[in-house]
């Protein structure tokens, strides 16, 4: 089937300017030096995208991820390269883009779609669908200032999903509106996408990569990783998340919140590491076990002491904190402590682990190394979520 | 791709009945029309392209109209008030200030004003047009060409309002325009709108850059002003340049050519009317705003070549 979307060598040029010039008088005390240096949001990109296809683009925050959908879109010009786009192309970067508060609903469905590309004729053969899909009948005739934010959004939303165009982007404007309407905008992609639309789809969440898109392109730094199916994909862009977690967490040991506690008592907690079942790239699967080992420094034996740890997700997310029961002595000079996880079911992402040697009881803590190790769970699963729990389903006949 | 599919076929399942005809639906992607996203697009592109957003155009000139007075509590009348104060304004201070003893001096301000009103507006709301609507440039992919020309176009409705009065005026004053040369009032409009555009285009667009133009303009237009013989009769000044041998320079100003036009058009007939303005006949004028069109022609061309030179990093430098 023939692409709907070439880029071919697609690279793009932003300068950077250390202090931007835009008067005359700038411009010319500083002509053809003003200091500068280039970046290059985007290197050699080439992507095809069939017809019917829904890829997504996913990658870190400032990977350049926007500009190339910007670049589809015809928003920013390459500096090198170009994109052969076939049929009509419409871009939601923005809902209600260009309303003008001052403007009704009505008059702001029609510039706005205008400016999307539809015709005149079209609006008007359209207008009823689009009041009805954004549910602001009402409303209509009211000045657009007085919206209220939701009904603002859902608006932007109705105009752009109506163009009904071949190529659609869409850059993680999906979150609008209450939970309704965000399932009804859902539905309104998997509507195009039985209607054989191509989708272009930018997003840093791979949660809705996985609901969505048929394929993944992941971005890293301007470069294109690799188009795969969104289970590989996902796991690609993992793997960049872990790499770039890597280096700080070598630090961990030396130079967070280590050392001696807020006690008396000498306790030090002189490093950390995790030894998990698995593979070599240290990725875990759900389910799988791990330990976090600490090493102790004691200046003097204690008698009693008490092992706690925490594990938090990427998001802040409190997902345990458990103190032991039991109370130890730890002698002085070095010992390890092992936290034993016999069974993580935690599903995609990296969690945080803290650990902390206390006073049975929930007394005094004595040291704490915070963060102690960072597990990364990647699966080819498609549940989404914090928690891997068993569900199993049952049919019978009544 | 040498299959051609028939246009009476059932309809697919999953198509939606009432679905825009360009849509990818029933038509292979070979079929659709290609738009390509490159560094480097032909001027004859750019033009399909400015071309095909013509009701965008509409739609913008009917925005700027609607919003424009939105708030204020004579709405819309300040397009007529604006330019009835200016006028008022200039007819005190050159019939009983400084008289500049023009036989009906209401009606040559009014000829001149006209297509001057046309261009300072045009001028004065294009120069800002691109950096006020940021939001849109960033965020919305159309030929940005049309924000400039839709303050053009909103610069030629406030025109023909405007010449309404006139007629009311010309009737007040009893003078009838001569109307053979109706045809180069026309041409002169014509060639308003094209130099007009042109320069809208080359502002508005380098006003991105350097944000002094929209400033500077704002002088510059004052001056420009009195380049051409708007509220001061054109004969005394022509003894002069003719004695200098400087006529040539003075018509190099579009803009004078255009003026000179319409009062050879509607106050050429006013008894008293003398000197240039009366004794030439419509040929030279003719001749003159051909030369103009032409002109106006190439630098909207370079104006556009400018324009998608630098179009590319709006949304870098917004």
């Amino acid at each position: 089937m023939a692409s709907a979307v070439e880029i071919r060598h697609l690279s793009k040029r932003f300068r950077l300017y250390h202090e931007k010039y835009t008067s005359l008088k700038e411009r010319i005390l500083h002509a053809g030096r003003i200091p500068h240096h280039d970046f290059w949001a985007l290197h050699d990109i080439d992507i095809d995208i069939a017809q019917g296809d829904t890829l997504g683009i996913l990658g870190r925050n400032g990977c350049g991820k926007s500009t190339l959908l910007k670049c589809i879109a015809g928003i920013l010009t390459p500096t090198k390269g170009e994109i052969r786009v076939r049929g009509h192309v419409a871009a939601m970067l923005e809902l209600g883009a260009g309303f003008q508060p001052e403007l009704s609903g009505r008059e702001n469905v029609f510039l706005n779609a205008s400016l999307l590309g539809l015709s005149r004729r079209e609006i008007e053969k359209k207008f009823d669908e689009i009041v009805d899909f954004a549910e602001i009948e009402e409303f209509i005739d009211n000045q657009v200032r007085f919206y209220s934010s939701g009904m603002y959004v859902r608006l932007g939303f109705a105009v752009a999903v109506s163009v009904a165009p071949d190529v659609l982007l869409v850059d993680e404007v999906l979150a609008v509106g209450d939970e309704r309407f965000q399932q009804k905008c859902v539905g309104r992609i998997h509507e195009f996408q039985a209607e054989g639309r191509t989708i272009v789809f930018v997003s840093h969440a791979p949660d809705t990569m996985r609901n969505l898109c048929n394929k993944v392109a992941v971005i890293e730094a301007g470069e294109l990783v690799a188009v795969n199916p969104p289970g590989e994909a996902i796991s690609a862009f993992r793997d960049i998340l872990l790499h770039l977690e890597e280096s700080p967490e070598l630090l961990a040991g030396d130079e967070t919140e280590a050392g001696t506690g807020p006690s008396t008592i000498p306790v030090k907690i002189a490093g950390s590491r995790l030894e998990s079942s698995g593979g070599s790239d240290g990725r875990l699967l759900p389910g799988e076990s791990a330990s976090v080992v600490i090493e102790l420094e004691l200046g003097a034996s204690l008698e009693r002491a008490a092992f706690g740890c925490s594990i938090f997700s990427r998001e802040g997310t409190l997902v345990l904190d458990w103190s032991s029961s039991d109370s130890f002595r730890v002698p002085i000079g070095r010992s390890t402590v092992r936290f034993a996880f016999k069974s993580l079911p935690l599903l995609d992402g990296s969690y945080t682990v803290n650990v902390r040697v206390e006073e049975p009881g929930g007394g005094t803590v004595y040291a704490r190394l915070e963060p102690a190790a960072t597990l990364v769970f990647a699966h080819e699963g498609s549940s989404t979520g914090i928690v891997d729990l068993p569900v199993g389903v049952e049919v019978a006949p009544a | 791709m040498a299959q051609v599919q028939q246009a009476d076929q059932p309809v697919e399942p999953g198509q939606r009945a009432g679905l825009d005809p360009f849509s990818a639906l029933g038509r292979r992607p070979a079929e659709l029309p290609q738009r390509v996203v490159a560094a480097k697009v032909s001027t004859a592109q750019r033009l399909r392209d400015i071309w095909g957003a013509r009701e965008l155009l509409i739609f913008l000139i009917r925005k700027e109209l609607k919003v424009r007075y939105k708030s204020s509590f004579l709405g819309f009348l300040w397009s007529f008030l604006n330019p009835a104060m200016v006028l008022l304004i200039y007819y005190i201070v050159f019939r009983f200030i400084v008289p500049n003893g023009v036989p009906d001096f209401a009606v040559y301000l009014f000829c001149g004003l006209l297509p001057w009103n046309l261009f300072n507006t045009a001028m004065l709301s294009a120069s800002g047009t691109i950096v006020a609507h940021a939001g849109l440039v960033k965020k919305v992919a159309f030929p940005r060409e049309i924000l400039p020309l839709a303050q053009v176009g909103v610069a030629t409705c406030f025109f023909f309002f405007q010449s309404c009065i006139l007629v009311l005026f010309l009737i007040g004053f009893k003078v009838m325009p001569d109307w053979k040369y109706l045809p180069l009032l026309l041409f002169a409009v014509l060639c308003d709108i094209v130099f007009s555009s042109a320069l809208a285009l080359m502002l508005g667009a380098l006003n991105v850059y350097m944000r002094d133009i929209e400033h500077l303009i704002q002088v510059v237009l004052v001056a420009l002003f009195f380049a051409e013989p708007i509220v001061y009769a054109f004969d005394s000044l022509w003894v002069k340049l003719t004695h200098h041998g400087l006529v040539w320079l003075y018509l190099c100003n579009p803009l004078t050519v255009m003026v000179l036009a319409f009062q050879r058009c509607i106050y050429g007939s006013v008894t008293g009317a003398s000197g240039f303005i009366a004794n030439y006949a419509g040929g030279f004028f003719f001749e003159l705003l051909g030369i103009v069109l032409v002109a106006s022609l190439v630098l909207f061309y370079f104006a556009i070549r400018v324009f998608m030179r630098v179009e590319g990093n709006f949304a870098e430098e917004l």
